[in-house]
């Protein structure tokens, strides 16, 4: 510890909205506490830190780093490298450190698919030139650079060793809030902290678990995306065609969405032992797809399960928006799948 | 992932040679060294026969002294010997699940010649067994008690052994017949080779004793249409055609048989050489006695007129508003004896049947020559007086030709000789040839048969008959069907004239053996009939634990063999019953109570019903004794908390990371060491990027 005796606190963004930080600052006068109990080594988004001070801490100075959002560049690696020398705890903060999020879903495409998606063919692109960014650039004045874009974005643990995880795009304040009293009583009065590995500030049941609406036999007919109907309030948002990850997902969040009618998006990621996310939720969509009766002719049958199956617009997308960086499909197959 | 066992687990590999089966392809030696090397491989040995009880030995010595706690066994298919092993494993102290056996025989030495490639893929599956065994939990077998009724579908004489061997062990047996009768085939035919014996004789006393039997429900014009549940404790579900006869008032009298006046072609029974009337009995001695209303040609229900049989009936048992019945019953065990179909002769156009009069196909000559049938026994002509002075029997028919059934139906000859015999004796002038390709006449007495029919004079001729024609090119040959041949054996073309032809049709499967065996859920082969769970040593089994099959329904074969395995598969029912209950896997559902968020996913999925939900809890469960460990809801669940045991995720996925180690290490950067075709993305040497 420092010389005022109190733990070093540290937050870092890598590829992230910066939903993780709001969700901190929204503990509310629990922030307060944060601030009395711990120091602040290093929260670009709050305070005027720079790298150099971080590379100038000894190794391990920082007692807990919160680093959020995933490995989507060289500079997110070679922070992720940094901050992983110099803190005892290293936790990959809400989904993207976690398990890949939103940035992830790029891993379905190529980077060239990316690059030309975002400076080259779009609307509200005009780039005659055809300028994209480059890593190194010759100027008068020297050599610039700006970090490499990797072709696969990857999660934290892919990329460093990580002591725990919190789930959750963004983790739910009170969640936040109950992991940080945990760190704070371990660090100020030697109170055991879970096992490394463990994550925290999440449920170890279904959000169906904390989900008050009213759950029935399923059978599915098709789809609905969430502007095509209003659902019937009290039951099961499932049940009623509309795509809900609950059952495949952490619970820790109170099933806030499926109570204003949202269906889960499977923010706080996969339950204990399940190994995909997303493989989990399709099988048991595909297991309760009204598939017709018994008897029934197999073009029929094939005809009735396309026209349900279609009605579940980019099913990657929507059954691994958060989890594709740790599925098994990993990525989209392409030719360049052994590049960074 | 991380796949870590609980335990540190000690495990023996045994790689089999199967004789040369194996280790002719596969690189024994140089896997058990292998697979010595891996992690938590205590012992690793390769053998000549471990399925032998000095293979057997070596696993329970090995367990005993060198403390093992998993086994590998990299041989043959599970089927085969599983159970050895889990044996070896119990006789040694060790329970028989913490027991994997890796296929290297029919997966790997059978499918290829490539010895570098097999031997490669053998260390693959051993690798996914080793790795999967060492998460195996000890498990204990599930007891099931057996229902002591058995259903019995199919009344030929297969069907009629099954029944009346266990109704005579005193047992309850459900008798299931399409047909107004029981009987089958079997009741068709004139006399049955080579004893000659009347085939109606001999089957008729066994036929009523079925319909007699206190321990014998025979469901007669009904039809299975529904079958749930598991050895021991199936449901049926069976359709009662409605025959329009009160079974309660009728006497079987025939009256209303004699006073239709209508009569149809018999196709089924007569096989179209002779009539019957619309409400009739396929024949006499049918059983049971009640006759039945052809809907579809009763004059009453096309145009609501007539009655006859109504009227004439004494004791007022015609009812034309009877409605077909469901029937639900319980049973423990089902025996299929579905039997077979007549291969349809109009399928060979060359031999001109149903285009060229005379030409007849075998069930129409057995029924020519029946006392009972249509023509009183008499060998006659289609125009139904002239008799044939000479006549032609072709065998194989449908049978032994690739554009048919590559098979042989193994009957055609002997009741082809049968024929030859009968035209012999009818009509003692005639001549007689038989056009074969080969004599098949294996079975006790046969071949004297065939030495008999030598001596009474048929003319034998070898060679697939090309054509059977009317039109005539050498004097001598008008009027007469001409069968053009090549003679084999002197390797000459003849054509031979004659008056009647003779196809010997060969048997084929049912033709809906296929719905047949997807409703009792066991397997039909490429031909359609069913499959036994052994060829050799277990004929009338199947791989459906409790379904059983008797005669022709597995393939074709003669009454007497017919007759044995009906009486086999009683006597393996009979068994089961007996012992009153069967152990079952301990392959299961089971639902983490704490864990289930009660979603409610998995709860219409169960194909068994064994699933609840429990209100008030708001979790689902299992009921372990109406599991049966399918998987269905394992693979559902998406919160992951329903385990298969045996079965678990971390079993399946520790096996595929086994079984993949070699692409694993490429992946890594290592060169490929197989050349499984791979993209050139793949090959190239992966660049190494730390930044």
């Amino acid at each position: 510890m420092s010389v005022n005796g109190k733990p070093k606190l540290a937050m870092y963004w890598a590829a992230a909205c910066g939903g993780c930080e709001i969700s901190v600052l929204n503990i509310g006068e629990h922030i307060l506490t944060v601030d009395e109990v711990f120091d602040l080594a290093f929260f670009p988004c709050i305070a005027d830190f720079k790298t150099v001070d971080v590379r100038g801490y000894p190794d391990g100075y920082i007692d807990v780093c919160l680093f959020n959002g995933a490995i989507r560049n060289s500079e997110n690696e070679e922070m992720a490298r940094l901050l992983r020398k110099k803190s005892k705890i290293l936790v990959a903060y809400g989904s993207c450190a976690y398990e890949g999020c939103i940035p992830a879903l790029a891993n379905l495409t190529s980077k060239e698919a990316t690059l030309e998606t975002v400076f080259l063919n779009n609307p509200t692109i005009d780039n005659p030139d055809r300028v994209l960014p480059q890593p190194a650039y010759s100027v008068p004045e020297g050599e610039l650079e700006i970090p490499e874009f990797y072709h696969t974005v990857k999660a934290l643990d892919q990329v460093v060793d990580v002591d725990y995880y919190i789930p959750g795009c963004p983790p739910e304040p009170h969640q936040v809030w109950a992991v940080l009293q945990v760190v704070v009583a371990a660090l100020l009065d030697g109170a055991p902290l879970p096992p490394k590995g463990s994550i925290v500030g999440a449920g170890d049941v279904a959000v169906c678990e904390e989900c008050p609406l009213e759950k029935r036999e399923k059978t599915i007919t098709r789809f609905y995306r969430p502007y095509e109907i209003t659902p019937q309030p009290g039951l099961c948002l499932l049940e009623q065609g509309l795509v809900c990850l609950g059952p495949a997902t952490r619970s820790g969040c109170g099933a806030l969405c499926p109570q204003v009618g949202m269906g889960c998006r499977g923010c706080y990621g996969p339950l204990p032992g399940v190994e995909d996310q997303g493989a989990k939720m399709l099988s048991a969509i595909a297991s309760v797809i009204d598939a017709g009766e018994a008897g029934m002719e197999e073009a029929e049958l094939d005809r009735v399960i396309e026209e349900a199956v279609a009605t579940i617009p980019d099913p990657a997308g929507t059954f691994y928006r958060f989890s594709m960086a740790h599925s098994i499909l990993r990525r989209a197959n392409d030719s360049q799948s052994d590049k960074v | 992932m991380n796949h870590k066992p609980m335990e540190e687990a000690r495990i023996g590999v045994y790689v089999c040679h199967c004789g040369t089966n194996i280790a002719k392809t596969v690189d024994v030696a140089e896997v058990a060294r292998w697979v010595g090397e891996q992690e938590n491989v205590v012992v690793a040995r390769d053998y000549k026969f471990m399925c032998s009880s000095l293979g057997q030995d070596l696993i329970e010595s090995d367990i005993k002294e060198r403390g093992l706690t998993r086994i590998v066994v990299a041989a043959c298919s599970p089927h085969m010997h599983e159970k050895t092993f889990r044996g070896a494993c119990q006789r040694a102290g060790l329970n028989p699940y913490m027991f994997e056996m890796a296929n290297i025989r029919e997966h790997d030495s059978w499918a290829t010649d490539d010895r570098a490639a097999a031997t490669q893929k053998a260390k693959a599956l051993v690798e996914g067994a080793v790795r999967r065994v060492a998460h195996h939990t000890p498990l204990e077998p599930l007891p099931v008690e057996i229902n002591p009724n058995t259903l019995v579908v199919g009344g030929g004489i297969a069907g009629i052994t099954t029944a009346l061997e266990l109704a005579n062990a005193g047992y309850h047996v459900y008798l299931v017949e399409r047909e107004p009768s029981i009987g089958g085939h079997m009741a068709q035919l004139d006399k049955t080779f080579p004893t000659l014996d009347c085939s109606a004789c001999i089957l008729t006393p066994k036929m009523v004793e079925v319909g007699q039997h206190p321990n014998i429900t025979l469901l007669s014009y009904s039809e299975v249409e529904k079958v749930e549940g598991y050895i021991g404790n199936f449901t049926i579900t069976v359709r009662k055609k409605a025959r329009y006869i009160n079974e309660e008032l009728c006497t079987g009298c025939g009256i209303c048989e004699e006073k239709c006046p209508k009569r149809v072609v018999d196709h089924v029974f007569e096989a179209g050489l002779g009539y019957r009337k619309v409400v009739y009995r396929p024949f006499p001695q049918a059983v049971p006695k009640y006759p039945v209303i052809d809907r579809e040609n009763c004059t009453y229900f096309l145009r609501g007129k007539c009655r006859a049989c109504q009227i004439f009936c004494p004791t007022k048992a015609i009812d034309f508003e009877q409605e077909d019945e469901i029937i639900t019953f319980q049973v423990g065990n089902i025996v299929l004896a579905t039997g077979y179909d007549l291969f349809d002769a109009r399928r060979i156009p060359q031999y001109g049947y149903g285009r060229l009069a005379n030409v007849f196909t075998s069930m129409e000559f057995e029924r020519m020559v029946n006392a009972a049938g249509p023509t009183g026994g008499k060998i006659v002509l289609r125009d139904g007086v002239t008799e044939p002075k000479s006549v032609a029997i072709i065998h194989c028919v449908g049978s032994r030709d690739k554009n048919y059934h590559e098979y042989c139906s193994k009957v055609c000859c002997m009741y082809s000789l049968k024929f030859a015999h009968l035209v012999h004796e009818r009509l003692p002038d005639a001549e007689v040839y038989n056009f074969y390709i080969d004599i098949r006449a294996p079975g006790k007495g046969y071949e004297e048969f065939y030495h008999r029919l030598l001596h009474e004079g048929t003319h034998f001729i070898r060679g697939r008959v090309a054509e059977v024609t009317d039109a005539a090119r050498q004097p001598g040959e008008e009027g007469k069907l001409i069968v053009q041949v090549e003679d084999t054996l002197i390797g000459k073309q003849r054509r031979i004239p004659v008056d009647m032809v003779i196809l010997s049709a060969g048997l084929e499967a049912r033709h809906d053996s296929r719905e047949v065996s997807q409703l009792f859920k066991m397997g039909c082969d490429f031909d359609g009939f069913f499959v036994e769970r052994h060829p050799k040593l277990d004929p009338v089994a199947t791989m459906t634990e409790g379904i059983f099959i008797a005669g022709c329904a597995q393939g074709p074969k003669d009454i007497p063999d017919t007759v044995a395995q009906g009486a086999a598969a009683a006597a393996r029912v009979a068994g089961l019953i007996h012992l009153g209950t069967v152990m079952m896997e301990p392959v299961r559902a089971y639902i983490h109570e704490e864990l289930c968020s009660g979603c409610r996913i998995c709860n219409t999925l169960c194909p068994y019903n064994a699933i609840v939900f429990h209100e008030d809890r708001q979790v689902s469960e299992v009921i372990t004794a109406l599991c049966q460990g399918c998987g269905t809801c394992v693979a559902a669940c998406p919160s992951g908390v329903i385990s298969g045991a045996h079965f678990t995720n971390e079993q399946i996925m520790s096996q595929i990371e086994g079984v993949l180690w070699d692409v694993r290490r490429n992946g890594n950067g290592k060169q490929p060491t197989v050349n499984i075709q791979q993209s050139t993305a793949n090959v190239q040497q992966p660049t190494v990027n730390e930044p």
